[in-house]
């Protein structure tokens, strides 16, 4: 169970429906009759709790300032559903909330959409529910739209989530790759690889004995405290599949720039170390879900990482690398021992290996 | 081939000496090992780990050997700048 | 992590970089056997740090590379089947068969597992006991140990729903392969340190020996492999050709006697198929007698017809070391860890893929 945050344990939350319901979901409850409602009515409504689910209508309707805004959507397929440091749940509330904070907007709205698998414990989505309303509160968010299908078994992997997010952005920044300039260092916000190993310690076959839990958590406040301390931010990348590697091999050919990294500054932590270690992976590619990299003025980047370092989810906050001129639009590592390689962008998910 | 990794035996449960297996410290994560193949190995020594097997007894007098080379070379060395 | 990072420091590295550099004379052509040493090579972009005089050569010490395309096939076939649970170890997953690699099977609906160890197969066959598991046993020496145990396991343990599919090759035929082409090029050899952990290091006196040809037996991590290349260099120079043994941390000269013994109750000597390269006589380990109960080639008739899907593919001229992967034609072209010609194109020690995906700089 994710305990992680706000010291609010799951477990002292009983499953509101009544007794007499079926525990698993059944194709009824995506039906749009009455366990459509009462899913509605008795599980997503007093989970997610705010006014503009209150007023029962197709679509939450809001007043925002006149601003600029960010949109973003995404879809969460993780199995297994429920993982060391997060689930599903949370998992989708951070990444839509991370998406929209990389844009340099302050989180405001989410909505969430459910495909069931037939057969899902009903236990199981109020779990990853309470989840979802945790890491919203975390974030300032509310999620305030969503629908519920229901699918055959066999037709869906337990639970699929969809979130959709809406944020405001109150500064004059231009955060977007096209910003990034030869020059503008590198700074990563903490260490990477957690939430892929912890994925793969309760895979089968992979199993480990480990303390690692996933990284899953929104840097939306992180975000907000470089723009208060008025660091000229270029451009953030949040790390997710693919891992540093992919982001910054994106960013280099989004923004037609060449990136050089320094291997002995990149924090990874010692247990994941030795877990890349023994199943053959590149920390450099391995998943997290709780950190980005952001491309700062170079004389702003002293003062970015201080601000950082100050903030309790970026204490391990290092400056990476700089952002060089083109002819090439690479990625270039410094190795440990000093010289350099070209990194390449994986064909497919890493894979643990034996040779 | 052969992806081998050095870890730290934290504990041994001696069963039948087939199956005789440690718990094995790799930078703090933890894999049980089957150590039938190193029956000297003891707790706190280091094992070479391949696929949940341990396959020798890490010599921690020769791992420095490599080192002990490179004094004796920078002995015999003139001073000059290491290339960069 | 100790006795692992200690061997990744730049300092020593070009502390040793900078003695080959001393002690060379002319050039020399080495040849690393493991594909472990290739990844490390590549990862580390160590080339650049050598001398240009010194070139290194990539052997065929990758059992992924040169699994047979018929035993790729026969895995696909058997992993499609119902009521299989097909278990590999990852580095499988994206070979070449002659139609479908094992991804796609998985992507298929085929039950489909990676796991770390043998064991893991074992202990999946008896939570399963109304499936069919078979294990994809490869390897070279260094594996053998832990597929052996497996399979000694099941029949001490009578665990009768499993089997093996047996893919396990040995190094010296290999070598003797390689020094016996009229195209050799290879002057020295860093011989395989987990390989030699579980072997010894005996069963290369006598080739080096017989061919004049320094061997040594090397580790994997970036000052090993500079340390194996400064020795194998220095007796080249010096005109000797002994068998030396730089990873002595974890190698001894008659090796893992444990790990032998149960080697030699389960396989025995056989010859093996090399993809790209051919038949080596004697080059492979198949099941013995009282174990061949466990041979999934035994208990699942598969005919299968393989043929290579690409005429381009030179990979067994580059597991021989006459041909390096940037001189092939369809290097990076037609050929990409995407769309993987040949079986060093996909797995992440073969040569051609390191060369693609760590690509140097300075290259």
């Amino acid at each position: 169970m994710n305990k992680k945050e706000g010291n609010i344990s799951v477990d002292t939350f009983s499953c509101p429906l009544p007794i007499n319901s079926s525990s698993l979901i059944t194709l009824a409850h995506g039906g749009g009759g009455k366990l459509t409602q009462q899913l509605i009515e008795q599980l997503f409504r007093p989970a997610f709790n705010n006014p503009e689910l209150e007023t029962q209508h197709d679509g939450a309707v809001f007043e925002i300032p006149p601003a600029k805004l960010a949109f973003t959507t995404d879809s969460y397929v993780v199995r297994p559903l429920i993982f060391p440091g997060g689930n599903i749940g949370n998992l989708a509330v951070n990444g839509t909330v991370n998406d929209l904070a990389m844009c340099g907007a302050r989180p405001l709205y989410l909505t969430a959409a459910f495909i069931l698998e037939e057969g899902l414990p009903v236990e199981t989505l109020w779990t990853i529910v309470q989840s979802m309303k945790k890491s919203a509160d975390h974030a300032g968010v509310n999620i305030v739209t969503g629908d519920t299908k229901v699918v055959d078994k066999g037709k869906g992997d337990g639970i699929f989530i969809n979130t959709s997010g809406v944020g405001v952005i109150e500064h004059n920044l231009t955060i977007h790759p096209k910003s990034i300039q030869p020059g503008d260092v590198v700074l990563l916000s903490g260490d990477i690889g957690r939430h892929g190993i912890a994925i793969m310690a309760v895979r089968e076959g992979l199993g480990f004995q480990s303390q690692i839990e996933s990284d899953c958590a929104a840097v939306s406040n992180l975000v907000q405290s470089l723009i208060d301390a008025d660091i000229e931010i270029h451009c953030m990348r949040d790390l997710t599949r693919g891992g540093l590697a992919t982001a910054l091999i994106e960013m280099a050919q989004t923004s037609k720039v060449s990136i050089n990294i320094t291997e002995t500054e990149i924090p990874v932590r010692e247990d994941v170390k030795g877990a890349c270690e023994i199943l053959g992976l590149d920390p450099l590619y391995v998943a997290n879900e709780g950190q980005f990299v952001a491309f700062v003025k170079a004389d702003h980047a002293k003062h970015a990482l201080d601000v950082m370092q100050k903030n309790q989810l970026g204490g391990p906050a290092k400056i990476i690398g700089t952002v060089k001129e083109a002819p090439q639009e690479t990625v270039i590592l410094k190795t440990k021992i000093g010289t350099l390689r070209m990194l390449d962008m994986l064909s497919g998910e890493q894979l643990p290996r034996i040779c | 081939m052969c992806l081998a990794v050095p870890g730290k035996i934290t504990s041994i449960s001696a069963d039948d000496p087939l199956m005789r297996t440690g718990q094995v410290s790799f930078g703090g994560i933890f894999k049980e090992v089957n150590l039938a193949y190193v029956p000297e190995a003891k707790i706190n020594d280091y094992v070479i780990t391949h696929v949940g097997f341990a396959i020798s007894v890490l010599n921690e007098e020769e791992a420095h050997r490599v080192f002990d080379t490179l004094n004796q070379l920078n002995a015999l060395d003139e001073p000059e700048n290491p290339t960069p | 992590m100790k006795f692992v990072d200690e061997y990744r420091k730049s300092k020593q590295a070009n502390q040793f970089a900078d003695a080959i550099r001393r002690c060379v004379t002319r050039s020399w052509t080495l040849m690393e056997i493991c594909g472990g040493q290739t990844h490390s090579i590549a990862k580390y972009s160590l080339q650049d740090l050598l001398p240009e005089k010194i070139s290194l050569l990539h052997g065929p010490g990758c059992p992924v590379c040169v699994t047979p395309v018929t035993l790729i096939d026969k895995a696909v076939h058997i992993a499609a089947l119902p009521d299989v649970i097909f278990c590999s170890f990852g580095d499988m997953l994206r070979v070449p068969g002659s139609r479908e690699d094992l991804l796609t099977v998985k992507s298929k609906g085929g039950d489909l597992r990676i796991v770390y160890s043998p064991m893991d197969a074992l202990k999946i066959a008896q939570d399963n006991p109304q499936k069919e598991v078979v294990f994809f046993a490869i390897g070279f020496e260094t594996t053998a140990p832990a597929n052996a145990m497996a399979i000694y396991k099941a029949k001490s343990d009578g665990i009768k729903n499993i089997s093996f599919l047996v893919s396990q090759v040995i190094v010296p035929p290999a070598i003797r392969t390689i020094l016996d082409s009229p195209e050799n090029r290879v002057q020295g050899f860093l011989a395989a340190g987990h390989v030699c952990t579980v072997m010894g290091y005996r069963e290369y006196e006598p080739i080096s020996k017989d061919y004049c040809i320094p061997i040594v037996v090397t580790g994997f991590e970036p000052l090993d492999i500079l340390q194996g290349i400064y020795l194998c260099v220095k007796q080249l120079e010096e005109g000797r050709a002994e068998v030396e043994n730089q990873y002595s941390r974890s190698v001894r000269k008659e090796g893992n006697l444990p790990a032998q013994k149960i080697i030699q109750e389960v396989f025995q000597i056989v010859p093996r198929h090399w993809r790209g390269i051919g038949e080596i006589a004697q080059s492979g380990l198949g099941l013995r007698e009282p174990y061949t109960q466990f041979d999934a080639e035994n208990k699942f008739s598969c005919e299968v017809h393989s043929q290579e899907r690409s005429t381009e593919c030179i990979s067994g001229l580059v597991l021989q070391g006459i041909k390096k992967p940037n001189e092939c034609q369809a290097f990076g072209k037609s050929c990409t860890p995407e769309s993987p010609l040949g079986a060093t194109m996909v797995s992440t020690e073969g040569a051609c893929a390191a060369y693609h995906r760590y690509q140097s700089v300075r290259s």
